[in-house]
């Protein structure tokens, strides 16, 4: 079967994307979740589970302590308290540990361990996954069930001191807090006596429940020095003085209250040997946590070797101690000892509490959950607990009681553990399974696409794909077979869920057909290749095609830049590697230039003979309009005859265009700083926000606009035009309208609106002429293949992408679009055109700045950049499906940009290669488009 | 070309790594607290002068180019002056790149100047020797088979392996390794620095391996 290679491309890429989909499902688990929201979570809790008897405990049990406080101290490793350095700088906290009425326990913080997924960890109890950050784009303030929200809902008080983070996570939680911000790492000690400060009063004063003080100083000092720098001592020391001044308060404030307080110390996350923190070592897993209360037994426990839990136990541990509810997607369990005092009954009441959460989160997660060891443990232990609840209310003796109720506290435990462990796994396991059908149909296509490059850059472009070897093939039957035999031993042994064993046969089934039949595609084109190599042998086409450095650049750029995301560094700098590259480029380039137009340098072949060297090219390159190297040839005589020779002026600027690319990169890059190292750096951005710099800000999108519509008009037609200019004029009117920029008559203008008027009169123009794009587009396709009119189409599609960008982008924003949109235009002009630049050349490029530009936006790696006002703009609310399209497009402007520009730039130049070698010759030889 | 040329070029090269070895050396012995990496813009200095003198003098007494005219002391002095011309714009240029690649503007504005101060010692300074302040023959040599002798040959090659070596030493500024010399513009000036030292080694060994193959058109 014979395709066009759009179609077969198309294919290929819709193929691509599923490959890719079904990669990623596995790749990235699914969170556990319990599907009720918090908002209408008012179902009773669990009754006490009972045999027949009738009084049943149906409230939740009374809170354990009066006044919780938490002192959070970032990047607090466990042995700091623990270890020597605890015995050493940490004196009343080692006494408290060993001799005082307290816990302890090594907490293990799942990896990233970064100080926000921590917290969530710590007060949801649940473990964030990677998919969390998609679903709640629309704000940064956590929406799922925690102590925090619980504790607010059941009336408490809750005061808060120390890292920002917090308050954004729980906006309107705290009825009293003071955020520190963690932007400068340099400073460590005014942070944390930011925190500090608070203390006396607020111990003072009784009128709160629960107050958290979370501690940066150490994290700060970690990251400059590492952990085995002096200055950690004496923080160290400051904190066992924080730590003894709140216990020594609590304490004496104990005596008015009937229950005892509690108080406790832990750390988010440890510190490597580095003082970094973020991957999954031992140091930056184990923190320490301790539990003190009076409440305890005083008991000599084992300092060197407390036991190891999980961080996420700490929510359902604070929950049940405040009497709260346990967090409902939280998948720790209760830390036993806490509760080790109370009488019996009360203790099998918090631990079926956390069972029943756990059972039913597994319920919501897994689909064969009564098959798991855990939920069975739980049924049982449910049924003993019903039973020994008869006896206790029958009033049987006691010792039979006790000896009954101690086992069912036994079989709880291990209840609770198991369901623990089982839900945790589920989060943290991939899913190999689905993970690796991805990459083999990923992989099949790529090769694919990969042999049939030669075939698809041959002028008739179209391929033969063997789409009927497989139906009869023995071989693609064979592999169906052995692949659903696959299916069905993976599918059966799987102890975890797998994502693409829950689908329906059918689905995987298709994807097996899908998947063997683009093996045997592979294998047959290969064949044919083999044959037809050997065939083609004999007549070698190109005796000496050098590579120019140009060439050479673009290959071991993008290898380069590949192979650089193998270190964290440069994902996370990857706009450096970007603009460097770029800026390598421009300076290739402008060499190229050079060269063309000042040395008549014989032996290297003139560019616009490079594109096609079997081509009789002469006539072509003549015929050509303006080109350089008509010029080098022009050096030794100075009168030249004027058809061949570039004005003056266009000499000069193709000279200097490379510089002025670079110039216009490099104040974009000013623009927006980005990346982690150096994001804090004042930029360009910052200065244009802010609100004493109005008028320039209006100022600049004003002239950008202008120079949006100078650059784009010159290609559409004349109704774009006008859509063009009044879409531009109206993306400024909706920027006024929302307060960013002002009017030149209206200076001071107080009333703000969300400018959804002007925003859906631009979105008018935008489809307009992206409708008007289109129709020129399908006229040409289907009417008559004039190329004309499909390099108008394409052009009116850009621009109206380009009006899109204009309203989507923040106004200081707008000079990245018109920088871009000047560089397009001088690169086409005076660089691909005059220098002919093959379309692989002229690809490559494109890919490049557009990458670029994706940085200059401001957007990084860090899903933190993306700028989630675009999916407001026209919208009275949040409407999920054009919010997230918007936001999208929004986000990869610069990239989308470039590639509608490349579109149109090589179908132009298709046309114009038709219009002028409309021969017969071209058709054997061109091995390139263009 | 003889073998004696080859010679002649290894020793020069020799020579001139040796006095950018002496620079890392000899200034201990006079400044105190003297290391490359915490008084780095010293050592710039001190080596751009080292490589430029040791350049002048290679350039006096071995004469590479033996078209020298008989010229006059005013044509001479214009000629000397001339080349400082050249240097400082070359200099400047520079500086005005690495501002292009990303250089803060303002600030280590001295650091950069500093660094392309010794870019172009290791670049500009030999072509001005060699080829004296002479834009034609400097578009000559840097063009492909423009080359027409081995001092030639060898200057391009070192030239290109210094600018290959800066370029390299940008690379891992980004990394979050938090070294001393990870900071702008150290990594790029040791980069450049071996760059040029690695040319001076490879381009007279390439010339002895290639000796059969290469012909000079004007030799």
């Amino acid at each position: 079967m014979r395709l066009g290679s759009g179609t077969f491309a198309t294919c290929c890429v819709a193929i691509e994307v599923l490959g890719i989909a079904v990669f990623l499902r596995g790749f990235f688990p699914a969170p556990v979740r319990s599907s009720a929201r918090a908002e209408h979570g008012a179902e009773p809790p669990a009754p006490e589970p009972s045999a027949g008897a009738s009084s049943n405990w149906t409230t939740l049990p009374s809170p354990l302590f009066s006044k919780v406080v938490i002192v959070l101290i970032d990047a607090l490793r466990d042995d700091f308290v623990f270890g020597s350095k605890g015995v050493k700088f940490m004196p009343y906290t080692t006494y408290l540990v060993e001799k005082g009425a307290s816990h302890s326990f090594v907490a293990e913080a799942k990896p990233p361990t970064v100080t926000m997924p921590r917290i969530k960890a710590l007060m949801t109890g649940s473990l964030p996954g990677f998919v969390d950050v998609v679903r709640n784009l629309n704000s940064p303030a956590l929406l799922e069930d925690s102590v925090i929200r619980q504790a607010k809902t059941a009336g408490k008080r809750i005061i808060f001191y120390g890292d920002e983070t917090w308050v954004k996570l729980f906006p309107k939680h705290f009825v009293e807090y003071d955020g520190t911000t963690s932007f400068f790492v340099s400073d460590y000690t005014e942070v944390d006596n930011n925190v500090t400060r608070h203390l006396d009063k607020v111990l003072k004063r009784g009128d709160w429940d629960m107050l958290i003080l979370h501690y940066l100083g150490l994290d700060h000092i970690g990251h400059i020095s590492g952990p085995n720098s002096p200055l950690i001592g004496h923080k160290l020391s400051e904190m066992d003085s924080v730590l003894m001044k709140i216990h020594t308060s609590l304490q004496s404030k104990e005596r008015e209250t009937p229950l005892p307080n509690l108080l406790v110390l832990c750390g988010d996350h440890g510190m490597s040997e580095t003082g970094s923190h973020g991957a999954s070592s031992m140091e930056e897993v184990n923190t320490p946590l301790i539990l003190i209360s009076s409440a305890f037994e005083r008991k000599p426990g084992d300092i060197r070797h407390p036991k190891h839990v999980q961080q996420t136990d700490v929510a359902a541990t604070l929950a049940i101690a405040l009497g709260l509810r346990i967090p409902k997607d939280s998948v720790g369990s209760l830390l036993f000892p806490v509760v080790e005092g109370r009488p019996i009954r009360e203790q099998l009441r918090f631990l079926h509490l956390n069972t029943v959460q756990l059972s039913k989160l597994l319920q919501e997660n897994v689909p064969s959950y009564e098959k798991d060891p855990g939920f069975e443990q739980f049924k049982m232990s449910e049924r003993l607990h019903g039973n020994w609840i008869r006896l206790y209310l029958e009033e049987k003796h006691s010792e039979v009681l006790f000896n009954l109720g101690s086992k069912v506290l036994r079989q709880y435990l291990a209840a609770l553990k198991t369901l623990s462990l089982s839900l945790s796994t589920q989060v943290a396991q991939y899913d190999m399974y689905s993970m690796m059908v991805g990459t083999v149909v990923v992989l099949e296509v790529l090769t694919l696409l990969l042999l049939s490059v030669p075939q698809a850059l041959h002028r008739k472009a179209e391929l033969e794909v063997p789409l009927s070897s497989p139906g009869f093939s023995l071989l693609f039957y064979l592999v169906i077979l052995v692949l659903s035999a696959l299916h069905v031993i993976v599918c059966t042994s799987a102890e975890s869920s797998c994502y693409f064993c829950g689908l329906s046969w059918l689905a995987a089934g298709g994807v097996m057909v899908l998947a063997s039949a683009l093996l045997c595609m592979v294998v047959s084109v290969l064949t044919n290749m083999l044959v037809g190599g050997n065939a083609s042998r004999k007549n070698p086409v190109h005796p000496s095609s050098r590579w120019s450095e140009l060439d050479l650049l673009i290959l071991l750029g993008t290898a380069g830049h590949v192979l650089s995301l193998g270190a964290s560094s440069f994902v996370e700098e990857e706009h450096q590697t970007w603009y460097f590259l770029v800026n390598t480029l421009c300076l290739a380039l402008s060499q190229e230039t050079y060269r063309n137009c000042f040395l008549g340098d014989d032996s290297e072949p003139p560019c616009g003979l490079r594109v096609e060297q079997g081509l009789d090219g002469a006539t072509a390159a003549w015929q050509d309009g303006p080109a350089c190297d008509a010029l080098e040839r022009d050096k030794g005589h100075r009168s030249p005859s004027a058809s061949q020779v570039l004005r003056g002026h266009e000499k000069w600027m193709v000279l200097a265009s490379p510089w002025l690319i670079l110039a216009c990169c490099r104040l974009l890059r000013s623009l927006n700083q980005t990346g982690v190292q150096w994001a804090h750096r004042p930029d360009l951005g910052h200065w244009l926000t802010s609100s004493d710099h109005k008028a320039e800000l209006s100022v600049l999108a004003a002239i950008s606009l202008l120079v949006v519509f100078v650059l784009v008009q010159r290609g559409c037609s004349s109704v774009s035009k006008a859509a063009l200019a009044l879409g531009l004029l109206g993306v400024y009117c909706y920027r006024a309208a929302i307060g960013s920029v002002r009017f030149p008559w209206r200076p001071d203008s107080k009333d703000i609106s969300k400018g959804i008027i002007e925003a859906r009169f631009v979105y008018v123009f935008v489809l307009g002429i992206l409708f008007t794009g289109t129709k020129d587009l399908l006229k040409s396709q289907v009417i008559a293949a004039d190329f004309q009119l499909k390099t108008v189409g394409l052009w009116e599609i850009h621009s109206g992408l380009v009006l899109l960008a204009a309203l989507l982008f923040r106004p200081h924003n707008l000079p990245v679009l018109a920088f871009g949109l000047l560089i397009q235009t001088l690169m086409t002009k005076f660089i691909w055109k005059p220098l002919r630049h093959d379309a692989a050349e002229i690809t490559v490029m494109h890919y490049w700045f557009g990458q670029a530009f994706f940085y200059f936006q401001g957007n990084s790696n860090n899903i933190a950049t993306v700028d989630i006002s675009a999916g407001f703009v026209g919208l009275d609310t949040y409407v999920e499906i054009p919010a997230v399209l918007l936001t999208a497009f929004g986000t990869y402007a610069g990239p989308v940009l470039w590639a509608s520009h490349l579109v149109h730039f090589l179908s132009s130049e298709t046309r114009r290669c038709l219009w002028t070698l409309d021969t017969p010759t071209l058709g054997q030889s061109v091995d390139r488009p263009l | 070309m003889k073998d004696t040329d080859i010679k002649r070029l290894l020793y020069t090269h020799l020579l001139c790594i040796f006095s950018i070895i002496l620079s890392v050396f000899i200034p201990s012995l006079f400044l105190e607290n003297f290391s490359i990496l915490e008084t780095h813009l010293t050592w710039l200095c001190i080596c751009s002068g080292f490589v430029t003198a040791v350049n002048l003098v290679l350039y006096l007494a071995v004469k590479p180019n033996t078209s020298s005219k008989r010229s006059s002391l005013s044509h001479k002095v214009t000629r000397f002056l001339k080349c400082c011309v050249y240097f400082l714009m070359s200099c400047f240029s520079f500086h005005v790149i690495f501002v292009l690649y990303g250089a803060p503007l303002i600030e280590l504005a001295l650091e950069t100047f500093l660094f392309a101060v010794i870019l172009s010692t290791f670049t500009t300074v030999p072509c001005l020797c060699l080829l004296g302040p002479n834009l034609k023959a400097w578009l000559r040599v840097f063009s492909r088979n423009g080359v027409s002798s081995i001092w030639e040959n060898s200057l391009q090659m070192t030239t290109i392996s210094s600018f290959v070596g800066a370029w390299l030493g940008a690379l891992p500024i980004p990394l979050d390794w938090e070294r001393p010399w990870q900071v702008w513009p150290i990594s790029c000036t040791l980069g450049a620095t071996f760059g040029y030292v690695a040319g001076l080694v490879i381009s007279p060994l390439w010339i002895y391996w290639n000796r059969k193959q290469l012909t000079y058109k004007n030799n």
